[in-house]
């Protein structure tokens, strides 16, 4: 209804490196949060919150990442935009290096990215209108007020609410699903290219997520975005992500195109979690759990290979070295699509594993 | 949209997108809903009448504040020209109230007005910056909170000697303590909310986001804080004035004629009481009027 109101030209101005070059490029993202206590406050320990993590994503791609709570999901968005300050790595946007003194500045980058949040009623202030948080950032990049309100009625028609019915509201008088479309249209007024999207339908009910989730790939497709989706939830994930990144106490276990990660798994961390993955199918029903037991303490995580402690396929080698991301075992030479943190064929393949000696 | 479902409801959404609210600021919201409070509203006409009797004394009166007459001590209420009586001196009771007020409401607001200005800006430095300057400013605060707010009062104003200025002193180094401790928890609350981490994300710089989206939030909780602390500090300081520690006689004030009126109670108990009348009323109007306020500043409370 509203395409004319926000035209996108076909080639978006602010594109530098061409439709080959990644628009974000993440290289061995690291935080550690230390941990005080004790008598004198000192630092006792540290959590290995997120651990050289690395990936790239696409333009006009949707990258999903998924995994359990505390694996670093929500951390690595913020390390992204920037908003905790990374222990180490460097994040390349659309070729320029995010933080450099030759590259984009964290100003300049956070106009190009955006974040809508998981908590739709915390990410909004309680004592502006609809309208008014929508404008707000615009407005602080010095657009006139009028020109600003203008836009947010458009933004707001374009997330799909009567700017005439929701403008004027405060965030309490919106249901869960309004005030996530309202973020929405906040991460929006930028103008961004690329949008994190932190559990952003995580809180939704199955309805108005599906609701929220076909609003995301409609806004997509017309706005040329490009999405970093973070989720739990393995069925959100699958489908609307094109590629799908699995993490585990803060690494990447395993990366690939959404079909292979959720056809052929390789890890085993990924084919645990996709059998946990909830189904309204009777006769797929499962009562064996696929895995057993919490994570590790991040703050202290096992040597080696993370997964190892509540891996049925663990070997003495596992223990050794950090399995470094690489295409799996039977994959085609040449092909770096698809890549998994595991040095034991059979674990990769699924066969019987091999007894320790 | 479950709000559909009910035609009332619906009924007023078409109502609304017919006649748009108006593009109102937060205020005249505040406006509106106050309008819709009786109580609010007649506590706060009462206490503008008190503030008015007191700063117009000299014209609600004609009698001299200061001046008795053996012949006419502790008349009872009623009495011709005198329509409060007089008190153990001879001095009309009514212009004694009128211009008590001018020293018991001075010394009820001042204390909480510095404590408010000192405290909140102590304490939104603190819920803000957090970290070490954060735990410096609020470890120190903890030390006032050792002792008993009361005992506070009379130990700095047993140290610098009676006087009205020093019962200010005194009552606001009382209050500041939890004035920054309420600054601090509600900066802070404010501070962690994902939308000032939105708005930073959106590249908003810090000044920004304290002015928008922080002070608005935090203003409202201290300054409904700091009117129910006034009740407090006029009880607080006639107190002072009732034990010596405040104003000196003969200056009208209700804590101190409260305590030279005390001898009467036999005598002239009505009038012996219209002092802790006054501080009684002033007091609960106060206290009334900052409940009204913060359901009014509440936008989630009511439309």
């Amino acid at each position: 209804m509203s395409a004319a109101l926000l035209p996108v030209p076909p080639v978006d101005p602010r594109d530098r490196g061409g439709p080959a070059q990644p628009l974000l490029s993440v290289t061995d993202l690291r935080k550690h949060f230390p941990v005080y206590g004790g008598l004198l406050n000192r630092r006792v320990a540290t959590v290995q919150a997120v651990d050289d993590v690395s990936f790239t994503i696409a333009k006009g791609e949707t990258l999903g990442v998924v995994g359990e709570s505390g694996c670093g999901k929500s951390t690595t968005a913020r390390l992204v935009m920037h908003l905790i300050r990374p222990d180490a790595g460097s994040i390349v946007f659309d070729g320029e290096e995010v933080g450099s003194q030759a590259g984009l500045s964290v100003a300049e980058m956070r106009r190009q990215m955006q974040m809508v949040f998981q908590d739709s009623y915390s990410s909004l202030n309680p004592r502006l209108t609809m309208v008014d948080s929508i404008a707000y950032a615009p407005r602080m990049h010095g657009l006139p007020a009028r020109q600003a309100v203008a836009r947010s009625e458009q933004l707001l028609a374009q997330v799909g609410l009567n700017p005439a019915l929701f403008a004027r509201r405060y965030p309490h008088e919106l249901s869960g699903g309004q005030r996530q479309r309202v973020n929405i249209a906040r991460a929006l007024a930028l103008e961004p290219r690329l949008v994190i999207l932190d559990e952003a339908v995580s809180a939704l009910d199955k309805s108005v997520e599906a609701q929220v989730l076909n609003l995301l790939a409609e806004l997509k497709a017309r706005l040329n975005l490009t999405y970093l989706f973070i989720s739990h939830d393995l069925n959100v994930v699958e489908y609307i992500s094109d590629r799908v990144l699995v993490m585990y106490l803060g690494r990447v276990v395993e990366a690939g195109p959404v079909e292979e990660i959720y056809g052929r798994p390789r890890h085993p961390y990924t084919r645990a979690l996709l059998a946990s993955k909830p189904t309204l199918d009777p006769d797929r029903r499962t009562t064996v759990l696929p895995l057993s037991g919490d994570p590790p303490n991040p703050i202290n995580p096992p040597s080696g290979c993370r997964f190892r402690t509540r891996c049925r396929f663990a070997q003495p080698a596992c223990a050794e070295m950090l399995p470094p991301l690489l295409p799996p075992v039977d994959a085609a030479p040449g092909d770096a699509q698809h890549l998994v943190a595991c040095i034991l064929p059979e674990a990769q393949m699924n066969a019987e594993p091999r007894h320790a000696a | 949209m479950s709000d559909l479902a009910n035609p009332d409801a619906l009924a007023t959404l078409v109502g609304k997108a017919t006649t748009p609210r108006p593009a109102a600021g937060y205020w005249t919201a505040v406006g509106r809903r106050l309008k819709r409070d009786p109580v609010t509203i007649i506590v706060t006409l009462l206490l503008l009448a008190i503030v008015l009797m007191a700063i117009c004394a000299p014209w609600v009166t004609s009698y001299d504040p200061y001046a008795g007459s053996v012949m006419r001590r502790l008349r009872p209420i009623g009495t011709p020209g005198h329509w409060l009586g007089t008190d153990e001196t001879g001095r009309d009771l009514w212009t004694r109230l009128a211009y008590g007020g001018r020293l018991s409401l001075l010394a009820g607001v001042a204390p909480v007005m510095v404590s408010l200005l000192v405290g909140g800006l102590l304490g939104i430095t603190a819920g803000f910056m957090g970290g070490l300057t954060g735990t410096l400013i609020m470890r120190t605060m903890d030390v006032f909170y050792a002792f008993p707010s009361i005992l506070l009062a009379i130990a700095i104003c047993g140290l610098l000697g009676n006087g009205l200025t020093n019962s200010i002193i005194a009552l606001a180094v009382v209050f500041i303590p939890p004035m920054v401790r309420i600054a601090e928890t509600v900066t802070t609350q404010a501070r962690h909310l994902d939308f000032v981490e939105a708005a930073r994300a959106s590249g908003t710089t810090t000044m920004q986001i304290i002015r928008h989206h922080v002070l608005a939030n935090v203003l409202g909780p201290i300054l409904v804080y700091a009117t129910s602390l006034i009740s407090l500090s006029i009880i607080l300081s006639a107190g002072l004035s009732f034990l010596g520690l405040g104003v000196t006689p003969p200056q009208a004030e209700w804590g101190l004629m409260l305590n030279s009126l005390r001898q009467s109670i036999y005598v002239q108990p009505y009038v012996a009481a219209l002092p802790g009348v006054m501080i009684f009323v002033t007091s609960m109007c106060f206290n009334l009027m900052s409940d009204g306020f913060r359901s009014a500043m509440d936008v989630r409370l009511s439309k």
